[in-house]
């Protein structure tokens, strides 16, 4: 049997979903035998590839770069998983979503620099209005909150997959 | 002595005190019903809709905590039906405004929270309102952050029934309502609040906190505020 093929990525988050996948220890080694990570932090892969089985998201959808690769993702994607808070309610991201991104922008790079006050435009992908949950811009298969969720969560989830079934997590993970 | 009243709560019979209501029957009972803007001690409400209840005849919900028994009332806690309106109430909840639990000092003691995980909510299917809300931070000793508030009242009747003071009220209409001190004037200016935290004690999520707490310290004892209504009633 072929492997299941793994992409992850996070979008507007900490990484710290991604820290807690690894957190697993020893059980990502058998994880490893089931399926490949074929996109990713750790993975050299430039652009998202076809034929993903499962695609694993960190982070809230706060700029037009995550909204991209969002729905890359979901399209070249079989399962699409929201790890973590970001993905999955907006959380730390959104605080900002009152505020509007010319001012927040100008608060932070301006107003709040002690050197070379300026706004960055080179290289950088224009913030939305608002950062939200992936559900708000692609359909999302799979949640799994937590801030991060906790690894024993993460490998569940990963194991229920790996063997063709839903994970229903019921109440075994909470928001943060 | 008061005569009983026989009534049925998921099909065991039990005897209830006539006044008494279905949900303090049930937890007299170890009957278990969920609940948030209720609380021992203070005046039911039915705000929050989590403890409502199917009766045996009558065709629409009620609230276990405002619906007094009388003689043969069957009710029924937890049908699908009820689990799938509460899960509905929680998720507007979250919707309604800025609940980031990551950031909050009653994480892990949040009775929302906890709510949430047990009706195996892992996500919310409702669009976000992500409103801009005001945080307090007035009062030497507490704050009060209206993204985590859920308008329960919890603080408002305990500052008005248990320390007799009455300085929170809620003001506005449906989304627009809001918590306010001593008629919109910050806590830290309120002339009638005796600091006593009381209300802080009551609240069932972080909006009320002490200052000085970090991201999940900040516990609550609304118990001792319960105890509080039990020992003057001399029960």
């Amino acid at each position: 049997m072929d492997k299941v093929k793994i992409g992850t990525c996070w979008l507007d988050g900490c990484s710290g979903c991604h820290m807690s996948l690894l957190d697993m220890d020893e059980a990502i080694v058998a994880v490893l035998g089931k399926a490949d990570i074929v996109f990713g932090p750790l993975v050299d892969a430039q652009e998202w590839p076809e034929g993903v089985d499962v695609a694993v998201i960190e982070g809230a959808i706060s700029s037009q770069d995550d909204l991209e690769l969002a729905q890359t993702a979901r399209a070249r994607s079989k399962i699409v998983v929201a790890l973590g808070d970001c993905a999955v309610t907006g959380n730390v991201p959104s605080m900002r979503n009152g505020i509007p991104t010319a001012k927040l922008i100008e608060r932070v790079y301006v107003e709040g620099a002690t050197a070379d006050p300026q706004v960055p435009t080179d290289g950088v992908p224009a913030l939305l209005k608002q950062a939200g949950p992936l559900q708000s811009a692609i359909k999302v298969d799979i949640h799994v909150p937590g801030c991060p969720p906790k690894p024993e969560g993460i490998l569940f989830v990963l194991g229920e997959l790996l063997e063709g079934r839903v994970p229903d997590l019921g109440s075994k993970l909470r928001f943060g | 002595m008061t005569e009983k009243v026989k009534v049925r709560i998921d099909g065991e019979v039990i005897a209830a005190t006539p006044g008494q209501t279905i949900l303090e029957v049930a937890r007299a009972n170890d009957k278990y019903i969920p609940a948030l803007c209720y609380m021992e001690g203070l005046s039911a409400v039915g705000a929050c809709r989590l403890c409502m209840v199917e009766v045996a005849g009558v065709a629409r919900l009620l609230p276990a905590c405002t619906t007094p028994v009388q003689e043969g009332l069957a009710v029924n806690t937890s049908s699908p039906q009820l689990q799938s309106y509460r899960k509905i109430a929680l998720e507007l909840l979250f919707a309604e405004r800025n609940h980031v639990c990551a950031v909050c000092v009653s994480s892990g003691h949040c009775e929302l929270q906890s709510l949430a995980q047990e009706h195996g909510i892992t996500y919310i299917r409702y669009p976000y309102n992500f409103p801009k809300l005001a945080v307090d931070t007035t009062h030497p000793r507490f704050v009060l952050d209206q993204n985590r508030c859920i308008l329960c009242s919890r603080c408002v009747r305990t500052c008005d029934e248990i320390e007799g003071a009455h300085v929170w009220d809620v003001s506005g209409r449906g989304i627009q309502s809001r918590l306010v001190s001593e008629l919109k004037r910050p806590w830290g200016e309120a002339t009638t609040c005796t600091s006593c935290g009381k209300c802080v004690q009551a609240c069932p999520t972080g909006a009320m906190a002490e200052k000085g707490w970090g991201v999940e310290e900040m516990t609550k004892r609304p118990a001792v505020v319960s105890r509080l209504t039990s020992m003057r009633e001399g029960q």
